[in-house]
Parts: C-alpha cells; structure tokens; sequence
C-alpha cells in the first residue's frame, strides 16, 4: 500500500509534459487522475521512475462542440462529463455511462483521457467510446497531432496507439441524431465496481423497426469488442430479431475468468444484457 | 449535546463519542508519535507453504535509515513462550507451537519470515523489499475434507497429521433410535466460507519502553487490552507489572482484534531490543493475510421429524478450518455454537460435533457472531428444507414447533437453560411488519405470468447466547480465561463521576451507555459523567469486549457498583441528617427524612462531605466510590425473527432486495438508538456474508481476493434499510433484564437472506445453494436444476 520511490513533477503545458516525458525516459508515467496508475503503484505492480503530472493542466479540460461532433479535453473529469449540457444533448449516452463510473470520489478525480489512455477492457468509457466511433487526437513533440479512430485505437490488455512519447489531449464524438436510440448496460456485484459485462448500444430507428445498430461489449476481451455478427444481424430487422440477435453476442469474445465471473457466465451475461440494451434502445414497441 | 431526558436508560441518547469521532479528533494509534520512535515493516511469504532454505537480512541492513533487520532465527531468544492459545477445546488436541516469526517453514501466504525496522515508514517496506529469502515451495492444503486425506501434505509435520482434535457435546437423548424411526429425514451440506474481517481501522502497535524502569507501554488497536498484557507478558517474559497496555480509539474489531498478534510481540520485542519506541501500522493488504479470518466451516446437518414436520431430532457435524496454526481461541469457535443447533424449537434427541483441521491459509478466529452465525445458519436453513419436504408454510413449520413463552430459565434441547424468550410473539410481529401474506400473493402473480423475475420470502427465528459465564462453567469447557468483568464507580468531591470498567469498547458506545446506567443510579448529570476504558493502568481488571458481553456482565457489574455507592452514600446521609437509614427515602441521587422531605441530602453533597472528613461515620473510608464485579450464573439468550423478500432476475442471477424486516428481542433496553445501529450494522455484515464476501485461494493457497477489488464489501448503496421493531422479554440471568445485541445482526441475517433466494428458486426445482450466493451461482443453480441457461419457471 506504500509505493516504491519516484520522481514527481508537474506540467503547466502539454509541451512542458513532453519535455518532462522526453527528458526521463521510458520509466515516467503520465499522471490524470491517479485512480488506475496509483492504485498500482501501491500494490507495487507499476514502479515508474517518474510521475509527470498533466492533472493540473486547465487547457486539457473542457468540452466544446462544432458541428457533427463534441470535443472533450483529456483531462476532463468523470464529473463533468456527466453533468456536462452540451454532452448530454448531443451525446447521453457518454454523459450517462460516466456517471456510473466508480463513485463520486473516482469521478472527480478520474479523467476520460486516463480511461481512455489506460486501455482496461473492464472501462466503461472505451466501450461506449467504441460504440460511437470516436476520434482520439495525439499530441507528440513540438505539438504535432495525429488522429486515430477508435476502432484502430485499442491494441490489446492495457495497450493503445498512443506512443511512448504522445499525450492523448482530445476526444471527439459525432453527435447522436433524433433518430438514435441509445443504451448502456452494466453489470456488477457492487454499484462502485468495474462491469463483469457491459454493453452498449445505439439503434437507429427506421419506421418502428431497426434501421442500423452499433453494439459494443466491455470485458468481454482484451480490449472493448464491436458485437459485429449482432449489429449485421439487426441490420434492416424488426424488433422480434433481437433474441437470436442477441445470441450472436459470445461470437468472437475472449472473456477472462475471475472470482466474480467465468467465461461462460460472461458469455451468457453478454446475451442477456445485449438483448436488454438493444430493446431499450430501440425504445417501447 | 444531549437532549433532556428524565431517565436516561431507555432513550435515545446521542453518544458522547460522536463529536469527537465525526469531526476527526479520536486519537487512533496512527494519530501516535514519540521522540525517536523507528517503524518496522514485515517480510512475508508468498507462498502458502514452503521451506525457509536462507534469509539474508543483510542487503536490508545496509539501507540508509535501517536500525534492523532480522530473522525468526535472529528472534529465537526473545520469546518467552510461543503466541497464545487459550482454549484447547480437548485433553488430546494437537497444539502447533506458534513463534511470531517463522523459522523452519512457512505454513501460509502472508506468514511473516524477517522484520526490518527503519527510521520511516517508507525506508521499512523499501527495505523490507531488500530481503532475500530462498524457499523451497511445497504442495498446500487448502481444503478441509483434502486436508484429511492420508497423503495430505501436513501443515505441521511434527503433529503427524493435519487433524488436530474432534470434539463432542456429548449428545441428548436416543439421537440414532430417533433417526432411525423418524418418518421424515432432511439431510443438508452447508458450506460457510472464509471471511475477511475488514475492520476499518487496521491493526496497529506503538511501543514505548521506559528508559530507566525498565518498563513498557504498548498502545495497541485491540479489542483486548487487559488479555493482551497477561499473555504478552508470558510472549516475551516481560514483567507484567511492567507493562502497560492501552487501547485507544479503536476502529472496530469484529472479533479480529480479540487476539494476540506476532506484530504486538514483536513491537515489545524490538522495543526492548533497540530501547526506542517502535511502531507497525497494518497495511490494508496485510490486513487481508496477517489478521485471522473467520468462518471456514463445512456442515452435515440432519433434521428428523414427523410427517407433519414435527421435529424430533437434530444431528450435526463439522469440519472447521483452523488455518496454519492457533491464534486465540482458533479451536473453540465452532464451539461457540454448539448448544444451538437446535435453535428456539422443541425435539428429543440432539447431537453436535466438530472437527478441526489445519489448512495452509490463514488462521481463523472470532468473527461477528462466531459459531453462533453458522449454527443459526444450519438449523434456520434446514427448518426451511424440512417445510418444503412437508409441504408447509415455513413460518407454520416454525410456529408448530416453537418452545413456548417462558421468564424462568427452561432447558433448550441441546441440555442449556435459556433465560426467558416469547418466539412466537418475536415472529408474529416480523410477519405482520413484513404484510407476508401479501408478499405471498405477489410471488404467486409472479410465477403465474412466467415473470423472470421471481419473488422469494425467507425467515429466520434464531436464538444465540451471549455473555459466556459463569466462569466455572468456562473452566469446564478448558477455556483459560474467566466470564466476569469489572466497574468501579467514583464520586469526586465537585459530584462529578469517573467510572472505570473493564470492557473495551472499539465503537460501540460505551461511554454513552455506561453514562446512562449510571447517571439514572446517581442522579447526576449525564455529562459530568466520564467513562474511562482500555487502559490497564487506569481500568480494573477486566475481560474487555467480545461475544456481546459487555453490557450483559460488565454492564451489570457497572449497575452493581452503583447500587453499593448508593449505600454508602446512603449510611453517610443517615449519619449526617441523625436518623436511621430506613428513615430515608432515596429517589434521583437525593436522600430524605421519611415525613421531613426539606431535610435532604445530595449525592454530590455527600461526596463533598465524605471527602472533608470532618465527621464520618465509624469505619467508612473518607470517599464515595465503589466497585464491583459480576460473574453471571449463566448465559443471557437474545432471540429474535428477521424476515426478507427478494426478487431474483432468473436471467442473469442477480439478486435485489424488495423488503427486510427484522424484530430482535435484546431483553431490556439502555439506548433504543444504539441497539438500532447494532442491528441494522449487524444485518449489513449478515447481507455481505450471505451474499456478496468470500475469501477464495487458488489450489497452491495464494489468496486471490486480495485486496477490496476483488473482496467484495458491500457499501451503503448495496445493503437495504431494515424496517426494524423489539419484542421485550427481560433476561432472568441478571438484575438489569440485559441480554446482549452486538452479533444478532450477523446472526440472523444469512439464513434469512439465503432462505429467500432458495423460496424464490424452488419452482425451478433449486435445491442447493451456497453463500455467498453470487450472481453467478445463482445463475449456475438454475442451470443445474433446469437444465436451461436460465428464464422464468
Ligand atoms: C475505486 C475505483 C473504482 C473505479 N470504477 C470504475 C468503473 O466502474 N468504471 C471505469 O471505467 N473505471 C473505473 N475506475 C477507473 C477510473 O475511471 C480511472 O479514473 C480511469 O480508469 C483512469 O483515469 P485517470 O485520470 O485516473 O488516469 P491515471 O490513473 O492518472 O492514468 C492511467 C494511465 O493512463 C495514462 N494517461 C493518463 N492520461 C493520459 C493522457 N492524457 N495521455 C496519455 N496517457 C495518459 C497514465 O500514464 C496511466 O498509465 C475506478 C477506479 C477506482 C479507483
């Protein structure tokens, strides 16, 4: 419960963060929150050299909108993804689902940029980011950007695109249309627990049918999963499709086994919480 | 502050703790520092069982800001006698010898192997890092019926075997005859799974040596201070009237901090050693390996009855998981119980026994309730089967075989006698609270419309025993220590009171309680009354606080002590008013003439007056204190009838409380307030037993619910608010009607809650169901039963 020695400093800029990342070398960290990397500091399962603290960084923190799209700072917390207006109205189901993340103490220190950066296939965020096919905007030295889709973002168990000397500093959402119906879905023993299963869903609705469907899973593998046989088979359907839809949902998962869970329970639990989520969805018949 | 009330006892006081608690003021032994104190840290196994081949303490040694680092060799010659156990339950049981730190072998996963000690708290774990240990891994046991087996490999070599005693209650009446007759047999297998303590408070040591007398003051989180000091003197053979050890604000307990622990030897140790005083506060981690779990008890329980679900007798046998060696009272637990397996009913014929075997994981102990929850569990779990066997409601099958209304002690079937209880009452009121026969009809709508979402409603009448004494009686079942407990009570000349006791409390509001029985005896003031506890130089002697004892015994030596300075106080006002002390009245701490009620006199007056001394009757010491001790005749029995409705998702397995009501009956009352928080605390940890907590290791004894992760406490938002009521059925045990309400909570709450999980699962043909009954395992219940991946009945 005590972490091993480190360095810590803190950045007054992206670049100064950089600078500080660049000038420690591959053992510094980068600390948001603290609420994944510090916990594994005191267990001593992560030792970084350094600390480079981006938390206090107010330029990395705000949500503003353009057109098709919502862009959030990194660095904004949990809470204010929330409680945030123009997020609740061009996308709940983002403001929604962080508002189950943990309890209040985790969601105001915890940012959608560590969440996100951390690459646990147990986050609530990534999945529903997945679902809605965000962008992730990396800051590398002397401010050069690269975009890169969610789909192309999450590589493996705690592993993303980002490069060992990249910020993630921004994330950008398309706007959920009047047409969307949306879900999220979490599973777990204790309301301040990770999801066992989580699942996400937006249903564009067509004449009281489906019109398309996106369905993303949490912890259902090593990294958030797109449900693909599902969306292809409710693709143009009616609502009655969804059960053998929904059956579809174990495909193409690796769920672990843990004390809370076997695979096959997660597996099962992916088919019940997806037929769930696309009704809500899809909204009352 | 406290609201006026005319008697104190029986209100709803604020508790006196609570200002200085809430605003972050208690003084915990991590709020400690002295001048020069060093930190020490642990070095410990993680494996479950292996060879120690070396420790080298030497890379540690030479780390900036380490004093010491040493092995359970280097320490050999500090012990005295090994760590205490005080109740070998049998004249044959196998005793390991227990060092604070290990030196052949390690036996579990967190067994401590070296200590460092090191100017900071972060020097001592970077050091204890340091340590090079080289162990030689071999095969652990985990499991209680493995451990049996005849190639198990053995915790303890030199014992020859993992089994370390069998012990008996010795059975009531024709057990086999009946069993063999009975028209009806019910057979259950329960499994009660380790837990975690999880006290909020950490473990924590502090010890000052005295630098010229040679003296030592160890300031410990431990429900047991007065224990602690007699048998950590036999630890490391220091005086014990050089030793002082006091228990400050404590943050909870729950039976794990009613034990003598190697880190408390071990502080003692090291502070002898190194002359300075010397700190270990528990990290939570350690807290989950090196404090002693509680529960790990497999159960046959058997239940005969007539065709109409009349019971006749009650056979039960365990095999209780003791871990890698003793801690306290480790063998006596499950004992704890064994006179109520046959809960508040009437049979014929009973019988109890249990087993207990090591196991390569952590020692068990006392956990809230302590063999009392697992045998409440049995028998109101198989009450229940034994109502689905005959086809009966099983608050029918209860209520036909309740023993009837008593006040007088009236012998139980496990050959006890019980104070007094009123069952039925206790479980009428529980059904009408709960509206059950409405909660019946909407589980029928429920089934009928194939709801996936079935309704389950479970009852669970217990009764345990609190109070364990008369001290003769713990002599008889080879317990060391005794069953009373202590208070002295203390005018002082301004007429405010000290009282001193001998219970320790950690949380439970003692000096709220303590102050009532008292002021309403004296009649001073609530707040000139100060409570003063678990310090052994300021207390009396004393047996602290554990089994929901403390108000039953110590409570009523407190009302003892009242009463004698009462009647001192009272020969004092004879003596000044010049009349006989059958002449005066005494009502609310004030003495007067019998026809001349102006000529009067206070308490405090008298306190003033006692200490002057300027006229005192003949042979009375020139104070107004008393004190007294209480060594009750027999155990105080609290019963009571906690009922819950569930509602079960057959899809997922996921189950949610729709009601919870619970009627105790604790006898007489001293604080409603307090008793309420007992409960509904209680209940909590009931509910996380039952359905969410389990420490589980993997096949090699590594603890895989390591941390609040993955074991799961409950919090607030998890645990129902339970509509809570008292039945009154004063104990005849002792002069307050007391009885006890600090387990019935833990108690109660298991059976209840898996009775209506199984109530719910029953048209699906679920006959097995084990705790905690996880989302999973419901799900995996109805599998097996249905042969279906869930859905409605
Ligand atoms: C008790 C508890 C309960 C929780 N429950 C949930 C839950 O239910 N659901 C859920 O989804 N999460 C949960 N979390 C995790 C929480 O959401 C974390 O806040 C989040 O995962 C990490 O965000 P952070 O800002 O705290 O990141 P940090 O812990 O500071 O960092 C995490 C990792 O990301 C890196 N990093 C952080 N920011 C950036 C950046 N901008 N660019 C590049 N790398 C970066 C860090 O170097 C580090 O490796 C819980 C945490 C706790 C402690």
């Amino acid at each position: 419960m005590i972490p091993a020695e480190f360095n810590y400093e803190v950045a007054d800029s992206v670049d100064h963060a950089l600078s500080l990342l660049a000038g420690y070398g591959p053992e510094a960290k980068l600390l948001a929150g603290g609420h994944s990397l510090i916990p594994m500091m005191k267990l001593r399962f992560a030792r970084p050299s350094a600390l480079v603290d981006i938390g206090r960084i107010a330029a990395l923190s705000y949500v503003e909108q353009d057109d098709g799209h919502i862009r959030i700072g990194a660095g904004t917390r949990h809470h204010d993804v929330h409680h945030s207006p123009l997020i609740e109205a061009g996308c709940p189901l983002l403001s929604f689902t962080a508002g189950l993340i943990g309890d209040p103490q985790v969601r105001h220190k915890g940012t959608i940029g560590g969440s996100v950066a951390h690459g646990d296939p147990a986050s609530d965020l990534p999945t529903v980011l997945l679902a809605l096919d965000a962008e992730f905007v990396l800051t590398g030295s002397g401010g050069a950007t690269r975009v890169v889709p969610a789909s192309d973002f999450f590589k493996g168990f705690f592993e993303t695109a980002i490069g060992p000397e990249e910020i993630l500093t921004e994330i950008r959402v398309p706007k959920l249309g009047a047409s969307s119906g949306w879900s999220y879905l979490k599973f777990s023993r204790r309301a301040q627990d990770w999801a066992i299963v989580g699942v996400a869903a937006i249903v564009e609705r067509s004449n009281g049918g489906i019109g398309s469907a996106r369905v993303a899973l949490t912890n259902m593998g090593a990294t958030p999963l797109r449900a693909s046989s599902v969306e292809q088979a409710l693709a143009g359907a009616e609502r009655d499709a969804i059960p053998a839809a929904a059956a579809m949902a174990p495909e193409g998962t690796s769920p672990t086994s843990d004390t809370n869970a076997g695979a096959n329970y997660r597996r099962h639990l992916a088919d019940v919480l997806v037929g769930r989520a696309v009704e809500e969805a899809l909204g009352g018949p | 502050m406290v609201q006026a009330v005319q008697r104190y006892v029986g209100g709803r006081v604020l508790r006196k703790e609570d200002s200085r608690l809430l605003t972050g003021r208690g003084r915990y032994v991590d709020d400690l520092a002295l001048a020069g104190m060093v930190w020490m840290a642990v070095v410990r196994s993680p494996y479950a069982h292996a060879r120690i081949k070396a420790v080298d303490v030497a890379p540690a040694r030479d780390m900036p800001g380490v004093v010491a680092a040493l092995s359970g060799d280097d320490l050999a010659s500090e012990w005295a006698g090994p760590l205490p156990c005080v109740w070998p339950v049998t004249e044959d049981i196998k005793m390991p010898q227990h060092w604070p730190v290990a030196k052949d072998k390690v036996r579990y996963m967190g067994d401590a192997v070296a200590v460092v000690v090191a100017t900071s708290r972060a020097l001592a774990c970077d050091a204890a890092e340091a340590v090079q240990v080289e162990y030689e891994p071999l095969p652990a046991v985990t499991d209680v019926e493995a451990a049996m087996a005849e190639d198990a490999p053995l915790v303890h070599e030199d014992l020859g075997t993992n089994k370390s005693f069998t012990w008996s209650h010795g059975g009531v009446g024709d057990v086999e005859g009946t069993f063999a007759k009975a028209p009806v047999v019910v057979k259950e297998r329960y499994w009660h799974p380790r837990l975690i303590p999880n006290a909020m408070e950490p473990r924590g040591v502090l010890v000052q040596p005295g630098l010229s007398q040679g003296d030592f003051t160890m300031w410990s989180a431990t429900q047991i201070p007065h224990v602690a000091k007699v048998t950590l003197a036999m630890v490391t053979g220091i005086s014990e009237a050089k030793l002082r050890v006091v228990a400050p604000e404590v943050g909870g307990g729950f039976g794990s901090k009613l034990d003598i622990y190697a880190e408390e030897a071990l502080c003692l140790a090291l502070a002898r050693r190194l002359q300075r005083p010397v700190k270990w506060i528990e990290e939570r981690s350690e807290n989950y390996l090196a404090t002693i779990h509680g529960r790990g008890v497999l159960q046959d329980m058997e239940l005969a009855a007539t065709e109409d679900g009349k019971l006749l007798a009650i056979r039960a046998k365990l095999i209780a998981d003791m871990g890698a060696y003793f801690q306290l009272i480790t063998p006596g637990i499950p004992m704890l119980g064994a006179w109520l397996y046959g809960g508040c009913y009437k049979a014929d014929a009973y019988w109890f026994e249990y087993t207990g075997v090591f196991t390569n994981q952590t020692p068990t102990d006392a956990y809230r309730g302590a063999g009392r929850p697992e045998a409440t569990y049995a028998i109101e779990r198989a009450m229940d089967a034994l109502a689905r066997r005959v086809g009966k409601d099983p608050a029918e099958v209860r209520r036909m075989n309740f023993i009837p209304p008593f006040s007088e002690p009236t012998a139980l079937v496990t050959g006890l006698q019980a104070d007094s209880g009123d069952y039925e009452a206790t479980l009428d009121r529980a059904l009408e609270l709960a509206g059950y026969d409405e909660l019946r009809k909407e589980q029928k709508a429920r089934l009928d419309r194939k709801d996936a979402k079935l309704l389950g409603i479970g009852i669970s009448t217990y009764i345990e025993n609190c109070g364990w004494a008369p001290s003769s009686l713990l002599g008889a079942i080879r317990y060391a220590g005794g069953g009373w407990d202590s208070a002295s009570v203390r005018v002082l000349p301004t007429g405010k009171v000290e009282v001193f006791t001998g219970t320790s409390p950690h949380g439970q509001g003692h000096e709220t309680t303590w102050s009532q029985i008292v002021a309403d005896g004296l009649g001073i003031p609530f707040d000139d009354i100060e409570v003063f506890h678990g310090d052994t130089a300021v207390s009396p002697l004393g047996f602290d606080t554990y089994g929901s004892r403390s108000l039953a015994v110590g409570g009523v030596a407190l009302k003892m002590a009242t009463d004698k300075v009462v009647d001192k106080a009272r020969k004092l006002a004879a003596h000044e008013l010049e009349v006989a002390e059958v002449d005066l009245d005494y009502e609310s701490g004030r003495f007067s003439v019998k026809g001349a009620p102006k000529q009067a006199r206070s308490i405090p007056e008298l306190a003033f007056t006692a200490w002057q001394a300027h006229n005192l009757p003949p042979g009375l010491d020139p104070n107004l204190e008393a004190s007294a001790t209480f060594d009750p005749p027999n155990f105080t029995f609290p019963s009571g009838a906690h009922i819950c409705a569930v509602e079960v998702d057959t899809e997922t397995g996921k189950v949610d409380f729709l009601k919870y009501v619970a009627v105790d009956d604790c006898g007489t009352v001293i604080n409603p307030m307090i008793v309420d928080g007992q409960v509904q605390g209680g209940i909590a940890q009931g509910i996380a037993e039952a359905m969410y907590e389990e420490a589980i290791y993997d096949e090699n004894g590594i603890l895989l619910t390591s941390s609040m992760m993955n074991y799961l406490v409950p919090s607030a938002v998890e645990i129902p608010v339970a509509t809570l009521d008292r039945t009154v059925t004063p104990s005849s045990t002792n002069s307050m009607g007391v009885k006890g309400i600090g387990e019935a909570g833990t108690i109660a709450a298991p059976p209840a809650v898996l009775n209506a999980v199984a109530d719910a699962l029953s048209p699906l043909g679920v006959t097995d169901l084990q705790m905690p009954v996880s989302p999973q395992r419901v799900w995996h219940a109805i599998k097996n039963a249905t042969g279906r991946n869930g859905g409605p009945a």
